[in-house]
């Protein structure tokens, strides 16, 4: 960005001459102009010293014109010029040698002119402030809370009388809760400074609920000594009151922490029973050990990341489409997998293992040798980052929202698609009695095959979920497949149910525990406490029940 | 669908007759004279010359094979499909790494003769209590047998006691080795954390890397596969053997029977866990380094790929295993890296698909077939 050198001796007194006739030129203009006002506070704004440009700034906000803002920006910016010929303000855009001029008032492009034809109005450090302040106050005004929220929060970072007594006006008419709970907050925390005790003691009172971080620090300090042994507070009364406050907040704070943890740990619960829900039916309906379900998983992510190679133009709906495509991509290498292999080996659940888990190595190389050793980019859409700020001391990440609803929502239609449908039933027959099934005229093989290609493309969607909360590699699959057994195993196996409480439940003591032993220590925790579960009930939280419970 | 129990039947019986064995004791018994032999006397670049590294290879095989033999005697004989004996494996190397390091002394990089670098590194003041101990020779053999002992003494009581078996087993022994990979990775264990123990120097005050030291090693890991593979045939045509084979093919029988079926289990558990745990100890110090990455579940798994391919339920036939797919691996990483898994991969499907006695089954119905073909 070049700036328009520093005016020459020169030129300062070519203005000087050219004043006088440019605001008479003027003069006839600001007639014309619908906000005369505005025009007349810039025209005196290149002569302005910097005590006087504050005084126009607070006219120009007066004035209540939407084209102040955009100057006020500009001169923020340091983007608002006056031309040297005709001594009108433009608001200008340096690019390399020139500068695109627009005139500030009509909006209307001027054309590029040369960095010596127009000077900048320049600002110092205070008068930015000033330019903040005023930014502010008049987006105050704006219609959308979103913008007036923001302005309370500019404002109460430099709050002197004069912008208070804007904010007190401005609460007397604002409908806003979150806006209006902003601007109390602001005043009480500025009351604190009075001088008069009640004053200070009503605002310690009205902040005794606040979740702001900086309402917790001005109490501890009010309610507690300084380095030299002196309290921040003189006066006892509003010490108790402030500790008093600190209490109610401290004990706010933990609750929100609480909630904080468990939705953490449900969203990590979600990833368990995520990876853990294509498990269930193949190994928990079908009794089939799938040892290559990481793969598929990984499969699936891999999907998503060939999905954005191939749109990378709508980035934000590559997910909806790479949800379908991983369920076919992964549901297809399982029933080739259930055909090819698993089906010469029923009743043989250690050599199923095996077999499996060569299906797994051959995929984690095929992935290496088609794509890479090294793991892809996988681009998180804009819907998805970010997090939703629920108040000052608890934000939800949208991923994790998000996790959350995805997994809710495939359990429920896993569960609607065994329970209402044909093919469900069909399952669950097979899976009850094979012989018996098989005399009603039920295509064993075929629902064998079906079956197994549904887990498979299940695991293929968690796939599409873990690609935006992990690192997409060939090794994907086999960071999550002792977990996702781990789950199966201590929900029951044979039992969606049983896998949706295992998993939120594993993932809550997983969160539960991290603050204290660390994550890698949280997570041995856990396998331990599996292991010795398992010792005490070998059939999982919610065994089957009935003659073929045995296995 | 059956899962678990009476699933394994289809097993050769135990062979009063052991041919394989014999021949098996043979070679080892040739190859721990010749290979030596080759390495010291003839001059280097002659035809008969066996490398130094030829050598250390052959032993890592043959460390490998008792463990192949471990996992046999459980699964081939007793039915536990153990997804978790490289723990075993790994435990037993790193109570030998734990000497071993002790025995570096003040020659490490950072000159503290008391802790090892790793510790100094970390800032660490003193030795941690399970450290000590380990500068003593005899403890430290005395601990490569315990520490596995102990820990499949109480993994497996737990387990078999409450009756776990089948899949469920094989899943909680591979959560068992994860968990230990984790714990192992990390850096306040006390174990090296990622980086594990290497940089050896010297055994028993003899420097690892002198021809006499490496013979010695290699000498006493032939003798340790030929005694263990003794030890599992004393076992398995012993009476408790006997009892052993019948839990593996009708376990709920051999219980109405009267036999106290999870004590039969646990010892041979715990056995099993004991020859894993010196052969990983034998590997360490050749091989020159242990970390975590031995716990880690694929290995445990391939493991049992090596009985399969051999041949499960004959006890030759896994050491065989593990020196054939090995010797594959080594050739087959070296010339064409990427290759590798596809075989690997590919040879666990063929074998459970189509080769359910393994190599050595193979050439057993061979060998009849050719028998019967002559009698006619």
């Amino acid at each position: 960005m070049t700036r328009t050198p520093i005016p020459t001796v020169l030129t300062i007194l070519v203005f000087l001459v050219g004043v006088g006739s440019a605001r008479a030129a003027r003069a006839g203009g600001t007639e014309a102009a619908d906000k005369p006002g505005l025009a007349s506070l810039l025209a005196q704004l290149p002569d302005a010293s910097y005590a006087d440009k504050r005084v126009l700034i607070g006219r120009m906000v007066q004035t209540q014109d939407p084209k102040v803002r955009v100057v006020l920006r500009a001169m923020l910016d340091d983007s608002l010029y006056v031309r040297a010929s005709d001594q009108r303000i433009f608001i200008g855009e340096a690019d390399q040698e020139t500068i695109h001029l627009t005139d500030a008032l009509s909006g209307q492009a001027a054309g590029a002119v040369s960095g010596d034809a127009v000077s900048l109005i320049g600002v110092n450090n205070q008068l930015r402030k000033t330019l903040r302040v005023a930014l502010a106050q008049f987006d105050l005004n704006n219609p959308d809370a979103g913008v007036r929220l923001a302005a309370v929060k500019e404002m109460l970072r430099a709050l002197n009388a004069e912008s208070q007594a804007v904010l007190r006006s401005r609460l007397g008419m604002e409908h806003d809760s979150a806006v209006r709970r902003q601007i109390k907050e602001g005043l009480a925390l500025s009351d604190l400074d009075s001088s008069d005790a009640a004053i200070r003691l009503a605002a310690v009172v009205a902040l005794s609920r606040s979740l702001n971080p900086d309402v917790y620090n001005r109490l501890s300090a009010m309610a507690g000594r300084d380095s030299d042994g002196v309290y921040g507070e003189a006066d006892p009364a509003i010490r108790a009151a402030a500790q008093a406050g600190l209490r109610v907040i401290e004990r706010y704070r933990r609750f929100y922490a609480v909630v904080q943890t468990m939705i953490y740990g449900v969203s990590e619960g979600s990833v368990f029973v995520l990876i853990a829900i294509g498990l269930a039916i193949t190994f928990g309906v079908m009794g089939v050990i799938n040892m290559a379900h990481g793969e598929l998983m990984m499969l699936g992510a891999y999907t998503t990341y060939v999905v954005q190679l191939l749109m990378p133009n709508h980035i934000g709906s590559s997910i909806l489409v790479a949800i379908p495509a991983a369920f076919l991509v992964s549901g297809a290498i399982g029933v080739a997998i259930e055909r090819g292999i698993v089906r010469h080996l029923y009743g043989r659940p250690l050599e199923t293992l095996l077999a499996t888990f060569g299906v797994s190595l051959i995929l984690q190389q095929a992935v290496r040798d088609i794509f890479s050793p090294n793991n892809r980019p996988v681009i998180t859409p804009d819907w998805l980052a970010g997090s939703l700020q629920i108040n000052d001391v608890l934000a939800i990440t949208y991923n994790r929202l998000y996790i959350i609803i995805f997994t809710i929502a495939l359990f429920l239609a896993l569960l609607t698609l065994l329970k209402r449908t044909r093919l469900g039933l069909d399952v669950r027959a097979v899976s009850q009695n094979r012989e018996m099934a098989k005399a009603m005229g039920v295509r064993t093989a075929w629902v064998d095959a079906l079956t197994f290609g549904l887990g498979s493309g299940i695991a293929g969607i968690a796939g599409v979920a873990l690609s935006q909360l992990t690192n997409v590699g060939p090794n994907l699959g086999q960071s999550y497949i002792v977990d996702s057994f781990m789950v199966v195993v201590f929900g029951g196996v044979g039992n969606l149910w049983g896998t949706e409480v295992s998993g939120n439940a594993l993932g809550v003591v997983n969160k539960l525990l991290e603050p204290y032993a660390g994550a890698v220590l949280a997570k041995i925790f856990v396998l331990v406490f599996l292991i010795l579960f398992i010792q005490w009930k070998p059939r999982g939280l919610f065994p089957q029940k009935g003659r073929n419970a045995g296995g | 669908m059956p899962v678990g129990e009476g699933a394994v039947t289809d097993i050769a019986p135990v062979r009063v007759a052991d041919r394989g064995g014999r021949r098996l004791l043979l070679v080892l018994a040739v190859v721990a004279v010749l290979v030596p032999v080759l390495n010291v006397l003839p001059a280097e670049g002659s035809f008969l010359h066996v490398s130094s590294y030829s050598m250390t290879l052959i032993a890592k095989y043959m460390s490998y094979g008792m463990l192949a033999l471990a996992v046999d005697l459980i699964w081939g004989y007793c039915g536990i499909l153990s997804l978790g004996h490289g723990a075993f494996f790994a435990l037993g190397g790193y109570a030998m790494g734990m000497y071993l390091m002790r025995q570096i002394g003040a020659r490490g990089v950072y000159g503290n003769p008391l802790l090892p670098d790793f510790m100094v590194f970390l800032n660490w003041k003193e030795l941690p209590w399970f450290w000590h101990g380990f500068e003593s020779f005899p403890y430290t053999l005395a601990m490569v047998i315990l520490v596995p002992a102990m820990l499949a003494l109480v993994f497996g009581f737990l387990a078999f006691r409450s009756r776990v078996s089948g899949v469920y087993l094989s899943i909680i022994t591979q959560a068992l080795t994860y968990a230990l990979m984790l714990a192992f990775f990390r850096n306040d264990m006390g174990f090296g954390g990622n980086n594990g123990f290497t940089d050896f120097k010297d055994i028993l005050g003899f420097n690892l890397q002198a021809t006499g030291t490496r013979v010695a090693l290699f000498v006493c890991t032939t003798l340790a596969l030929g005694s263990s593979y003794r030890l599992c045939r004393y076992v398995i045509t012993s009476r408790a053997g006997r009892v052993i084979v019948a839990i593996r093919d009708a376990e709920s029988r051999a219980r109405f029977l009267g036999y106290q079926v999870e004590y039969y289990k646990l010892w041979v558990f715990v056995l099993s866990a004991i020859i894993a745990g010196i052969a990983g100890a034998l590997y360490v110090p050749q091989i020159g380094i242990i970390n975590p990455s031995e716990f880690s579940p694929v290995n445990s798994i391939e493991i049992v790929i090596w009985v399969a391919i051999g041949g499960r339920g004959t006890l030759y036939g896994a050491v065989v295993g593990a020196f054939l797919v090995n010797l594959a691996k080594t050739y087959l990483t070296g010339a064409f890296p990427s290759f590798w898994l596809y075989g690997l991969g590919g040879l666990f499907i063929v074998v459970t698909l189509f080769l359910p006695y393994g190599v050595v089954g193979v050439i057993g119905q061979w060998r009849r077939a050719r028998l019967e073909g002559s009698t006619l």
